[in-house]
């Protein structure tokens, strides 16, 4: 059997691929942090209950209203998206010209709020979520058994990763949202409607979130708690790659992911701990982030 | 009056005003014992302590750690299993797990001061994680039971620390040094230094201050306080276990500092009282606690920054939060 460095090619090839699947997620969280971030200055904190909110919806659609997978994935976003904008204009909105700090309080009070709705009514245990039927099973590559739902996974967040970015760098609406990121009063003065790009821009993140968690319901099990472990990996994750660009954040997630999966084949007990290690070393090395223009 | 005079007035109206509350709160404390059940209120005095140390950092010097829980169970962890393990005797036990606290803060605030503003934030959030997970695997820790069964011993070879009225006693005693130490660093010059920094920190560097010093030099003092309440804690409750780690504790004592009043005295010893009393009330009434706490953020967040405490300042003495 072929190893490198003594562990099978097979082990190590799936522990990359699980990696991989992690990394999706982080860059696509990560990515929505940086995006509202930019804009509205204000971190994110209710991002992982977004996740878990967007996987909960598309399970509940399953169950009370026999909506499938598919439609989920069009349905879960617009949800997440419109409730995020709800929340920016009741309440973030009011936030602003205080000290960021409240933003992420604030925001902080919101996760624990939908986490604890949905513990309430739901408890702690895991929901199933089944693969959609056009993506079970799975292809062998020669080289290893690729579940078909977890190379979709992988393509999926590629396509919204790269498709956020082009949003933003490529198009009009991209190009007045990092105008305003730049210099919201002279932006409102050329007659954009800031305001209004605001709470485009929480909805944009909070659906990205949304998409995301649905993406993840048939990986892990749907849960109330998936969120809250996720979010603060992803905070180590930010602070690795500097907020300072779409880019960054994408490619450190996907690094990160991969790093994971790494230490999972070489040294498991760390894993958990890998992320944090890698944050510490950055802050060490290069304090404003491999990415960052200094905050 | 002169717009200076004016403003030494209401300082001084609000130096009497905390006075008079401190004074009136002590008596309280001493006489509440007898009232009401003892190891509730040494349940608060430990949060209260824990929320004052939380607001050293935040309140006079402007950072916004969320890592806080890290100091409170790891000193928690340290005591017990000083007592426990190696069979030490309360008072060395509580001093262990204060200056293990004091170390870990060292480490934490050396990194997490190399980032400003919301990023600090986020780099203690990420190391206090790390430090979960770690106690999660770690041996001594007793992974999800903790660490049971912590001996209350001996106070000083002389002291009978299992009779709830002298370990009440205590506790108070604690307390009071605790919040003695945090408003002896506020007032003295190094505390006007640090509230420079939390008002202008460029300013501060501009007039020499290594400010990264002073901040590092008030993370290890706020660390060392809050571990001096979590390993008291730990005596008093007899064991130390993996809730004191977790992100939701970091998030408690934040949720106490701002409902109190971000930046006095008393405000965090209000505040650790309300969210205590509150805890234990909607523990029998099954309404989940988590949303409680996260409406009286996004309440306190919204539409009362001041806090209770700084409320009443506001109120009585014009002086704005």
């Amino acid at each position: 059997m072929l190893t490198v460095f003594g562990i099978p090619i097979q082990a190590l090839l799936g522990q990359l691929l699980v990696g991989l699947i992690n990394g999706s997620f982080y860059a696509m969280l990560s990515l929505g942090l940086a995006v509202i971030f930019g804009l509205l200055r204000i971190i994110n904190f209710a991002h992982g209950a977004l996740y878990m909110l967007g996987a909960f919806i598309g399970y509940l659609l399953l169950m009370h209203l026999g909506i499938g997978y598919w439609p989920a994935l069009v349905l879960v976003p617009l949800i997440v998206g419109l409730f995020g904008m709800a929340v920016e204009r009741l309440a973030l909105s009011r936030l602003y010209r205080l000290d960021p700090l409240y933003g992420l309080l604030f925001t902080f009070g919101l996760a624990l709020v939908i986490e604890g709705v949905f513990r309430y009514y739901y408890g702690v245990s895991g929901n199933p979520y089944a693969v959609p039927t056009l993506l079970a099973g799975g292809t062998n590559l020669g080289f290893m058994f690729l579940p078909n739902y977890r190379g979709w996974v992988v393509v999926a967040s590629l396509i919204v990763c790269i498709g956020t970015w082009l949003l933003i760098e490529k198009t009009r609406l991209g190009s007045y949202l990092r105008a305003a990121t730049e210099n919201p009063q002279l932006v409102q003065a050329f007659g954009v409607n800031v305001p209004l790009l605001l709470t485009l821009t929480y909805g944009l993140g909070a659906a990205l979130a949304g998409l995301a968690g649905i993406l993840a319901a048939p990986v892990y099990q749907v849960s109330p708690l998936m969120g809250s472990d996720l979010i603060i990996v992803v905070f180590a994750v930010v602070v690795v790659g500097g907020m300072g660009s779409i880019l960054g954040a994408i490619v450190t997630g996907y690094m990160l992911g991969l790093a994971e999966g790494l230490t999972k084949v070489f040294y498991p007990e760390a894993s958990n701990l890998v992320v944090f290690v890698i944050m510490v070393i950055v802050l060490l090395l290069r304090p404003a982030g491999l990415f960052g223009r200094d905050a | 009056m002169s717009e200076a005079t004016l403003h030494q007035e209401r300082a001084a109206a609000s130096l009497r005003l905390e006075r008079a509350l401190i004074a009136l709160g002590i008596v309280a404390l001493i006489a509440a014992p007898f009232f009401i059940y003892p190891i509730f209120v040494m349940k608060m005095l430990c949060f209260a302590l824990f929320a004052c140390a939380f607001n050293l950092l935040l309140g006079y010097t402007g950072l916004l750690s969320f890592g806080h829980a890290a100091f409170f169970g790891g000193a928690a962890y340290f005591c017990a299993y000083a007592v426990k393990a190696w069979g030490w005797p309360p008072e060395a036990a509580i001093l262990l797990g204060t200056a293990g606290a004091a170390l870990m803060g060292l480490v934490m605030g050396f990194l997490a001061i190399r980032r400003q503003g919301i990023y600090f934030s986020m780099i203690t959030l990420a190391l206090a994680q790390m430090f979960y997970f770690f106690c999660v695997q770690a041996p001594f820790t007793e992974g999800e039971d903790g660490i049971q069964g912590v001996a209350r011993g001996t106070l000083f070879g002389i002291v009978d620390l299992n009779a709830p009225m002298t370990m009440y006693f205590f506790v108070l005693a604690v307390f009071l040094i605790g919040i003695f130490a945090v408003w002896r660093i506020v007032n003295s010059p190094f505390g006007m230094i640090l509230r420079s920094i939390r008002e202008n920190e460029n300013r501060a560097i501009s007039l020499g201050y290594s400010v990264g010093r002073y901040k590092l030099a008030a993370f290890v003092m706020s660390a060392a306080l809050a571990g001096f309440a979590g390993a008291t804690k730990a005596i008093v409750f007899q064991f130390a276990t993996l809730t004191d780690v977790t992100w939701q504790m970091s998030g408690e004592v934040i949720l106490m500092t701002l409902l109190g009043g971000i930046g006095t005295m008393v405000g965090p010893v209000a505040g650790a009282g309300l969210v205590v009393g509150l805890e234990n009330t909607l523990a029998t009434s099954g309404f989940p606690v988590t949303i409680a706490t996260g409406l009286i953020f996004m309440v306190c967040v919204l539409i009362f920054r001041r806090g209770i405490v700084g409320e009443v300042y506001a109120r009585w003495l014009g002086r704005k939060g």
